[in-house]
């Protein structure tokens, strides 16, 4: 009795676990769809032409998200244009030249913590550094700074990654044919490396996008009626735009936040797209020549 | 000999790129430190640590950070209780148990949950969360820590199951295979052995997660209520010390100011924490690297 007991039990438990682990898989799974149609039903319906180009109003049938569109796109601009050298020439000093040294490994350690700072803490940095200390003000450029350094770190990881990937045959053959460290990794290794940086890239600035809390931090406005027309200009940008709209009692901004969701998200699943696309394309090239 | 200046040219360039690294760091204490001690000059140590009444913006002004801290604690508590079994779960059903192809497109769909952005899981708590959870429970306030805390779980549970698969999957197929030959199931062999063998690395992944769910800002302001309570209890507003960093930066205060300097004398305490958070993970997941890799 007790044996035919342990036996079902046996396989009883078994089958559980496994029912709790599929269960759990697929409540994830559940909350993202959930999320997305939430989402998409609450705002797709005021997604237009006259929403994507209007700027902000105290009425909110009337009211826009342009200029924290343009302001989205001028931050993520000089993001990049800020963190992408910096990055990969970091990444390419600690993965080409210094992985052994302890000044290397202090890197490392060092580069692993910033990556685990939370975001609202860069924007205090944003805010004492460069709005105050150094006279940005509370401009594109000051707001773009600040996200440059939130995400430095997750650049410099996928570049290494991307970089590792790398056979050391590669590097060995160049210097053999008497190529210098540099004209070897300038002409081999990172055209090789270059749809993973890509990748890494472009998952470092949908991240950047999507922060809201920094540039709170740094001081970016919620109301902003005109487009930034310079790096100095001030800026809002569109989860700031969200955010403001979502803290707002009435229920009619409230669908504005919603739609300004919804463009959000389709702008990230574009960038990515962008990247699945462009690392398939020089893959492809990269194996046929 | 020129090639040679070149060549030693683009390394020190390169070096600088990754030095600057440890400036961040240097500029992140610097700044958090200054704002601190131009805070203390006004109010002692004791008070802030120990206080228990958060009334900053009142005019009479009270500055004991314990309200803020409870606040993030509750979050940070509820979002573990729901991260924690559920990334758990995940993990051991993608490595023991999940056909290959299931685990190759789930993990990815899964990593989409850590990449939306936190203000659209803000509007998820407020608007869906918070009004399905007042269906079951009627006296939840609209503002509470509850929606916020279980939205935050969601958020880390790809961190949690990730990094718990990856400890799992790394245990050596070896111990899998003793523990069968000792007459094992497999639920057998995954809970005694396998789990025990990758605690060192799930426990990383845990403290990584609580790391997160404390530094979260968006969801709490959104769907918290921005009131510092000193309470456990999870049906009414609070506020954590993020959220009290946005509230004050939306209100504009001058520079120099007292108002000013407690967002970084709270920042501090912020930063303060996570960072012995991250370093013990890493230590944690070092510890276990070397033990299997």
């Amino acid at each position: 009795m007790s044996a035919a007991f342990h036996r079902l039990w046996r396989t009883l438990g078994d089958r559980l676990l496994q029912v709790t682990g599929l269960a759990a898989t697929v409540a994830a799974l559940l909350v993202l769809a959930l999320l997305l149609v939430d989402v998409f039903a609450d705002g797709l319906g005021r997604v237009s032409w006259q929403f994507l180009t209007s700027f902000p109003s105290r009425r909110a049938a009337s009211a826009g998200l342009f200029p924290a569109l343009m302001g989205s796109l001028y931050v993520i601009t000089l993001t990049a244009i800020l963190a992408v050298p910096v990055g990969v020439g970091a990444a390419v000093y600690l993965q080409e030249y210094g992985s052994q040294g302890r000044l290397a490994r202090l890197l490392e350690i060092n580069i692993a913590n910033l990556a685990g700072v939370p975001s609202i803490v860069y924007g205090l940095l944003g805010l004492g550094l460069f709005v105050r200390a150094l006279g940005f003000g509370r401009s594109v450029l000051a707001g773009s700074a600040t996200l440059a350094l939130l995400v430095l770190p997750v650049v410099i990881l996928a570049t290494r990654e991307a970089l590792r990937t790398v056979p050391q045959e590669v590097r060995e053959g160049a210097y053999a044919l008497g190529a210098t460290r540099w004209q070897t990794i300038w002409t081999l290794v990172l055209p090789m490396a270059f749809p993973g940086i890509l990748t890494g890239v472009i998952l470092a600035l949908s991240r950047a996008i999507g922060e809201t809390a920094p540039l709170i931090t740094i001081g970016a406005l919620t109301y902003v009626p005109f487009a930034p027309d310079g790096i100095m200009s001030p800026f809002t940008v569109l989860p700031i735009q969200i955010f403001n709209w979502v803290s707002r009692p009435q229920a009619d901004f409230r669908v504005n936040a919603a739609a300004g969701i919804v463009v959000l998200l389709c702008l990230l699943v574009t960038m990515n797209g962008v990247a699945a696309w462009l690392r398939d394309r020089y893959q492809s090239r990269g194996g046929t020549t | 000999m020129t090639r040679r200046r070149f060549e030693s040219g683009v390394e020190l360039c390169l070096r600088f790129c990754a030095g600057l690294s440890v400036l961040v760091t240097g500029g992140i204490f610097l700044v958090l430190l200054m704002g601190t001690l131009a805070f203390f000059r006004d109010v002692s140590p004791i008070d802030f640590l120990f206080g228990t009444s958060w009334t900053p913006l009142f005019f009479n002004k009270q500055f004991g950070v314990l309200p803020l801290v409870a606040g993030t604690f509750l979050v940070s508590l509820i979002a573990m209780v729901v991260a924690l079994p559920a990334g758990l779960a995940t993990a051991i059903y993608l490595s023991e148990y999940a056909p290959r192809a299931a685990r190759r497109t789930v993990k990815p769909i899964l990593e989409i949950l850590a990449g939306v952005p936190t203000v659209v899981y803000g509007y998820f708590a407020l608007m869906f969360v918070t009004p399905a959870l007042q269906q079951i429970l009627p006296n939840l306030a609209g503002f509470n820590a509850l929606s916020p805390g279980i939205v935050i779980g969601i958020m880390i549970l790809p961190l949690v199951s990730s990094l718990s698969e990856d400890a799992i999957h790394s245990v050596p197929t070896a111990l899998r295979e003793a523990a069968y030959a000792l007459g094992a199931t497999r639920m057998q062999a995954t809970l005694r052995v396998v789990l025990p063998a990758a605690l060192s690395g799930i426990s990383a992944a845990a403290i990584l997660a609580v790391s997160r769910a404390i530094g979260e800002t968006m969801i709490v302001t959104i769907a918290a209520g921005q009131q510092p309570r000193l309470t456990m209890n999870p049906m009414v507003p609070i506020e954590t010390m993020t959220a009290y960093i946005v509230q004050v930066s939306l209100g504009d205060a001058p520079a120099g100011t007292l108002e000013y300097n407690t967002l970084f004398a709270v920042g501090m305490l912020l930063f303060a924490n996570t960072f012995v958070l991250n370093v013990i993970s890493n230590v944690l997941r070092e510890r276990f690297k070397a033990r299997y890799a």
